[in-house]
């Protein structure tokens, strides 16, 4: 088992025709991934090395059954291209876009929970990983092995950087999903975490996140009163000054709001163990993970 | 992108927003021509983007010609809260019957626009919520409906304005919206609104931050500029097309991903360091720009050790490394570094590193080690 992606996703990229979107669609399909077509407007009957291309979503899920969608196009269409993916009926819909104007999210976030038929993640994501099974993104999952270690995080690099250090130590992953560092991400941390929850190969959770919003603290919350499985910690940005933005649209400190601190203390008083270093997350999680398997 | 007072109130005025009239000006003889044309008393006010300009003595009142030149002369260059101030804004002086506040915030947290009122303005809004939360009516708006005229009766009801300009503040609160929805605000926020003796409302302050990632449909916002808030590393740094933001420190980081480098920000400071800024260089970059990425961090004098923290996934680690080597081959920096290269090609920029044997370049295999190292070096203050 996994989360989302597997041996059963059909995957459409919108952008397919692009650059990046032909490099990591076919590098999706080489790792696995069922990648049944691409959508670029105008260039409906043409292929991409194979992979069918369609002028709509609509076309690739008469045609293909897709039910996987990958947004690769850049953030002016973006918004569009989300859109007109949940109006083909496309359950998932995966946007690696980064910069999308924030309005935009806005109108489609609250557009796709109105309708309730499909699920964003994104934008400004890595994607999502189930390894041995499926890549949808740009996650370079021959650093990942199988496992039971369920990870969501608001970072792609950090993430890589704490599954590194968890593989060095024998340990694999059921699903990588990066939720992206946006302030409006399609899906959020409890979301991700609930399927966790219910997914049986997952054993132990790790949560990556970072200033801004208040996500981390909503997340505490929910882990308190719903989640019997471990959950690590991770909060990056406690040197951030308050006022400026750290790269990722998301990451912000707003006067004392959305600090680090205050979301490690949040996690920490609901009984999530926080590491203050990449390593030292590992650590836990191997610690945690090598306490469970002996006392099977 | 924040904008300056008298930037925000031009946009307002576009979109029917009563102000009063006023107008820029960077020199004193600008100002005092301003003052001219709008007509005494009137009010000089500082650019600056920092709250408690009044209190610093940078809004004063001019009754005639020599006071406004008299002001103007001592504002312009002033420091306020260490921004110095390189722009004025004139305005018409506003007599006040009542001081509200109002504003358009994203409220990221509910996923939609929330709008406040309240008959408390002309103070931190913050100390308002804290001291006396009910003085503040609140409201989401749904963004596929919009805001209707009955959300700002509602609005105005609740505030308990006063009976007779509940339809002009709804009628204000609606225009403030349109000015937040099609400037593509994420907030816009009025402190004080204000009622003349004859009832008239007016914005008679303007704080609006617009959304960076749609400026491309705003290449009339995207022209703005607030030249006292700009860093000269981090203008360089946007001109390249860099992620940086600049910090107190001393020690240089360039890695790839946001939250990599916020990380990395955090284990030197660990380590005991002090970081002087955040920079990404974003994934798959490519040699020329680690080599850009590079200058901007040694542009900042006080630099005294750089680390490279770079765990791979589109980026190449030997890209990484050629963009470090020709770094040193162009700017022939005096500072030492560290480099962690970990991920994608890994093997192959380490080796390109070793091959090229750099003066004062440290390979470290991991984040943690490279912090540490990072910070010994910083420390002895080697300056070849």
């Amino acid at each position: 088992m996994s989360i989302l992606v597997d041996r059963d996703t059909r995957l459409c990229v919108s952008g397919i025709t692009g650059r990046e979107g032909t490099f990591h669609s076919l590098r999706n399909r080489d790792y696995g991934t069922q990648v049944v077509g691409g959508v670029t407007p105008g260039k409906g009957g043409q292929d991409v090395d194979g992979v069918p291309v369609f002028n709509t979503f609509h076309e690739a899920v008469d045609a293909r059954g897709a039910n996987t969608a990958m947004i690769f196009v850049p953030p002016r269409f973006a918004a569009d291209s989300i859109l007109e993916a949940e109006d083909a009926g496309i359950g998932l819909i995966v946007a690696i876009t980064e910069g999308i104007p924030a309005h935009d999210e806005l109108r489609v976030y609250n557009a796709l929970r109105k309708n309730g038929r499909a699920r964003l993640i994104g934008p400004n994501c890595p994607g999502i990983l189930s390894p041995g099974k499926a890549t949808v993104g740009i996650i370079p999952a021959t650093f990942f092995r199988e496992g039971n270690v369920g990870v969501v995080s608001r970072s792609g690099t950090l993430t890589y950087q704490i599954g590194n250090v968890i593989a060095q130590q024998g340990f694999g992953n059921s699903t990588i999903v990066g939720i992206g560092g946006d302030p409006v991400p399609g899906t959020d941390f409890i979301e991700v975490i609930a399927m966790f929850e219910e997914d049986p190969e997952t054993e132990l959770i790790v949560m990556c996140g970072e200033i801004g919003g208040d996500a981390e603290e909503r997340a505490a919350d929910f882990i308190a009163e719903h989640v019997t499985k471990p959950v690590v910690a991770y909060i990056a940005g406690f040197t951030a000054p308050p006022g400026k933005t750290m790269g990722h649209a998301g990451a912000i400190v707003s006067g004392s709001h959305g600090t680090a601190a205050a979301k490690a203390e949040a996690l920490e008083g609901k009984g999530v163990q926080v590491g203050r270093t990449p390593t030292q997350v590992a650590e836990i999680a191997v610690s945690l993970l090598g306490a469970a398997s002996a006392t099977r | 992108m924040d904008l300056l007072e008298y930037q925000g109130k031009q946009l307002f005025a576009r979109h029917g927003v009563a102000i009063p009239s006023g107008r820029p000006a960077t020199t004193v003889e600008e100002a005092v021509a301003a003052a001219d044309d709008i007509g005494y008393p009137c009010v000089v006010k500082a650019q600056v983007q920092i709250g408690g300009r009044g209190k610093a003595g940078g809004i004063k009142i001019a009754a005639d010609g020599r006071e406004a030149e008299e002001h103007a002369r001592g504002i312009l260059g002033m420091d306020i809260r260490g921004l110095t101030v390189h722009e004025l804004w004139i305005e018409q002086a506003s007599e006040i019957a009542s001081e509200y506040y109002a504003s358009v915030i994203f409220d990221r947290s509910a996923k939609a626009p929330l709008v406040m009122l309240s008959t408390k303005g002309g103070m931190d809004i913050e100390d308002v919520a804290a001291s006396d939360p009910d003085a503040i009516a609140r409201l989401h708006v749904d963004p596929l409906l919009g805001f209707q005229d009955f959300h700002g009766r509602r609005l105005a009801f609740e505030a308990r304005v006063d009976d007779d300009v509940v339809r002009p503040i709804g009628a204000m609160l609606t225009k403030l919206y349109e000015v937040f929805l099609s400037e593509e605000a994420t907030l816009v926020e009025v402190n004080p609104l204000i009622l003349t003796p004859d009832r008239e409302v007016r914005a008679l302050d303007a704080k609006v931050t617009l959304d960076d990632n749609a400026l491309f449909r705003h290449p009339e916002n995207a022209a703005l500029r607030d030249i006292s808030a700009e860093d000269p590393q981090e203008r360089m740094a946007k001109e390249r097309g860099l992620t940086y933001v600049k910090l107190d420190g001393d020690i240089g980081i360039l890695g790839n991903g946001a939250g990599l480098v916020m990380s990395t920000l955090d284990v030197v400071a660990q380590a005991g360091g002090a970081p002087a800024n955040f920079l990404d260089a974003g994934g798959g970059s490519k040699a020329e720009a680690i080599t850009s990425a590079v200058e901007v961090i040694l542009s900042d004098p006080k630099v005294k050790a750089v680390l490279f923290n770079i765990f791979g996934g589109i980026t190449r680690c030997d890209e990484v490394a050629r963009g470090l080597i020709e770094a040193f081959e162009k700017i022939n920096p005096e500072v030492p570094f560290v480099v962690r290269l970990d991920g994608t090609n890994d093997v192959e920029g380490r080796a390109l590193l070793a091959e090229a044997n750099l003066p004062n370049v440290h390979t470290e295999s991991t984040m943690d080690g490279a912090a540490q190292r990072v910070v010994e070096l910083a420390g002895v203050g080697v300056r070849a």
